[in-house]
């Protein structure tokens, strides 16, 4: 494309002809993401480069991330779509495409091959959970641990959080079922691959509850990413589960006296969807960008910025080192096989079945 | 109140003063103990202290040696809270000595009594003190959280947490690297920018809307005068994030979500209520016979207006637009529903920030805008003064 521009501009044609060709493609994106470190890792990684290659583009930000499944329907009920590309976590994207909220894609066609010449479709593999779902990267909620609060003997294994005894003190958990219900069980005996089998029957249910009852007191309920890096460093919390990126900020960025445990850690899937019903200059933006952002070195690029792995199996090999700290990002990763020994993966159609009734149950507990 | 006797102050009988002193002690003590593993101890022992120290100050020291004393007290609290707790103990030693110093000597001395009429009965007297504590209690409780986050944003960790170096006022626990964000970061200063260029153009708009309104409403002919100001000031009484759906869904299909002219039209209608009362308020006091006597020399309405009418009420345009200013410099419901991500406004930012990174930074900005709020609050009531001189009333 860009060869295609410089043949045209050496014509004299071209004057006209090029301004038609840049209108094709919109010259403003609004990206939707989570804030933070995370979007800032993308700004970097993806946007940047992207603008230093189309000086004429201008991307904006907006932290909507949080509450994208609502503000996709209310702009879809007011046909007025002002977002050009939405970070979602892979629920949400299945969500979003059920509902006809997010544009199908073919991947092959939308995102570019491996260096190698490996298909997208293959080279990206599972992580292309639902027609919509854009894979960026894989990153996991797992739990940290104030190092000065726990003693001489560390925790090692995600059971730690349900041991009063040997690690007393607050805990910080998620507020919603997903990973609690998971551990608990666990915990509770229940063998790894069982989980979900028991789960799905109500006196499973009432198991992982009846486990998580023994530390309700002792639990402090998170729902922004920020608030467990936030009580681990306050000392008000002694463990509490986030994300891995959070807990990699906090140990390695911000240099806090915390901990980190692989055990267990869930793997969860984020990427970008693209709405439906935007304008045609917008979606050949959107496709051109998504081309640029996804492919392999652009997704190895990002983990020079935060710990999370990249989406593509092609762009493994190409981790490397922190970009201000200069340490390894690959024994960083959640992918790496030292720290994937036992993990579990967010279970995509499991949610999506039961969700709404673990969720009510869930409450429910929580207000006693 | 301080410098008239309307009492004269005697000493208090032993009895009393030590046994004041040692309540007192022992409400302190409640707290040093607790801190220190058993309250009880801390009760008993606060309450010894304190009672101890009342005799040798009231008794043995005397109003002689007042000076030394309650200097002795400080000097003997701080070196004590230095030796339980480091730099903060010496600080917060030091003023509950000077507390308990003044505290000895005012009990001891029957000095309470001093700006009080004689005939007060004791429960009157207690009455009096008690009622001025639990205003000081009022008062500490509304501004403690907005104290509590200016020493936070000096911080130099990334976090919202008093940190040990903190605590021990060691220097390095403090920096202005939250303040160097605020004041680089492109997302802070896009967002001030933004703010800055949304809030003057709503209040001007606000302004010229709502005096003109305030202006019709305050004829005497004007018919459903009632009804007509209960719509104006709606938004100031309906939630604000019912305004907000409404506002989205209305001004989507016209096109203004997400524009510039949206969010300040959304802010101007916000900012309206404030103007009409404010401007309503002042004309309550103007004299229409001004007018009158203006257009009996040859002014017509419009002269009438800017240089008869205008800058009798200008005081109140004033503080009406200050406030519709600052209800558009602080508003993050309506902007989250009409804005854009190239929009995004110094709330908004506060409000996402908050939520995805807790990042003191935040901090910094709301001290910079409590300081900012001050000094327009300052102005609006130095306005009001004058106001109030100009119609002849005493400032109060």
């Amino acid at each position: 494309m860009k060869l295609t521009k410089t043949l045209l501009a050496s014509t004299a044609l071209t004057v006209a002809a090029g301004s038609a060709f840049a209108q094709d493609m919109a010259d403003s994106m609004t990206l939707v993401s989570w804030g933070g470190a995370y979007q800032a890792s993308q700004d970097k990684a993806y946007a940047q480069p992207y603008v230093a290659e189309h000086p004429d583009v201008t991307v904006s930000w907006d932290e909507s991330s949080n509450e994208a499944v609502a503000k996709l329907r209310a702009m879809n009920e007011a046909g007025n779509i002002t977002w050009d590309l939405v970070d979602v976590v892979a629920a949400d994207a299945i969500r979003l495409c059920d509902e006809g909220l997010a544009m199908e894609y073919d991947p092959d066609e939308l995102l570019a091959p491996a260096d190698d010449g490996t298909d997208a479709s293959d080279d990206f593999g599972d992580l292309i959970v639902s027609d919509c779902f854009i894979p960026q990267i894989v990153y996991s909620t797992t739990v940290g641990y104030r190092t000065d609060l726990v003693g001489d003997t560390p925790p090692t294994e995600i059971c730690a959080l349900f041991d009063m005894d040997a690690y007393p003190g607050k805990r910080a958990l998620e507020k919603r079922p997903i990973n609690n219900m998971e551990w608990a069980l666990y915990c509770d005996g229940v063998a790894k691959d069982d989980i979900y089998d028991v789960l799905e029957t109500p006196e499973g249910q009432d198991q992982a509850l009846a486990k998580l009852d023994t530390i309700k007191d002792q639990v402090v309920w998170w729902s922004a990413g920020a608030d467990t890096p936030q009580l681990l460093a306050d000392g008000e919390v002694v463990m509490g589960s986030t994300y891995n990126g959070r807990l990699f900020s906090v140990i390695e960025e911000q240099d806090q006296p915390v901990g980190m445990l692989w055990d267990m850690q869930v793997f969860d899937l984020d990427g970008w969807i693209i709405p439906t019903g935007l304008s045609d200059e917008a979606l050949a933006r959107v496709k051109d960008f998504v081309y640029f952002a996804t492919d392999t070195q652009r997704l190895a690029d990002q983990a020079k910025y935060i710990s999370y792995g990249p989406a593509r199996m092609s762009s493994a090999p190409l981790v490397g080192q922190h970009a201000d700290l200069g340490i390894d990002m690959a024994p960083h990763m959640p992918t790496d096989p030292e720290n994937s020994k036992n993990t579990l993966l967010y279970n995509y159609e499991f949610w999506a079945d039961y969700r709404d009734d673990i969720d009510a149950k869930f409450q429910a507990w929580l207000a006693q | 109140m301080n410098d008239v006797i309307l009492t004269p102050a005697g000493e208090k009988p032993l009895g009393f003063t030590l046994g004041v002193l040692a309540a007192a002690g022992a409400v302190a003590g409640i707290f040093i103990g607790a801190a220190n593993g058993s309250s009880l101890l801390g009760v008993i022992g606060g309450a010894i202290v304190m009672a101890g120290i009342a005799y040798v100050l009231v008794k043995l020291l005397g109003e002689g040696l007042e000076k030394l004393a309650r200097l002795g007290l400080v000097a003997l609290f701080a070196v004590v809270g230095l030796l339980l707790s480091g730099t903060p103990g010496l600080v917060v030693g030091g003023l509950f000595g000077w507390f308990f110093g003044w505290f000895a000597y005012w009990i001891g001395f029957g000095r309470y009594r001093t700006p009080l009429v004689p005939y007060l009965t004791s429960g009157q007297v207690l009455w009096h003190y008690t009622f001025r504590v639990i205003c000081g209690a009022i008062f500490v409780f509304l501004i403690t959280p907005i104290l509590v986050v200016m020493p936070l944003s000096f911080n130099a960790e990334s976090f919202f947490t008093f940190t040990p170096e903190m605590l021990s006022f060691d220097p390095a626990g403090y920096s202005l690297r939250h303040y160097r964000d605020f004041l680089t970061n492109p997302e802070w200063t896009r967002a001030v920018e933004n703010s800055l260029l949304i809030a003057p153009v709503a209040t001007v708009i606000s302004v010229s809307l709502g005096t003109l309104a305030a202006i019709g409403l305050s004829q005497s002919h004007v018919p459903g005068k009632r009804a007509i100001m209960a719509i104006l000031i709606s938004p100031m009484i309906v939630p604000l994030i019912i305004s907000a759906t409404g506002m989205y869904f209305f001004y989507s299909k016209i096109g203004l979500v997400g524009t510039y002219w949206g969010v300040v039209l959304a802010h101007a209608v916000l900012g309206i209520p404030f103007v009409i009362i404010t401007v309503t308020a002042t004309l309550v006091g103007f004299d229409r016979s001004l007018t009158r006597a203006a257009a009996n020399m040859g002014a017509n309405p419009v002269t009438t207006f800017f240089r008869v009418q205008m800058p009798l009420i200008l005081p109140g345009v004033i503080s009406g637009g200050l406030f519709a200013f600052i209800t558009s410099f602080d508003e993050v419901v309506v902007v989250l529903f009409i804005g854009s991500a190239e929009l995004q406004t110094l709330p908004w930012q506060m409000f996402t920030g908050l939520r995805e990174q807790i990042s003191p930074t935040i901090l910094a900005a709301a001290t910079i805008l409590v300081g900012i709020s001050i000094l327009l609050l300052t102005v609006v009531e130095m306005l009001r003064r004058r106001s109030e001189r100009l119609r002849g009333m005493t400032p109060r």
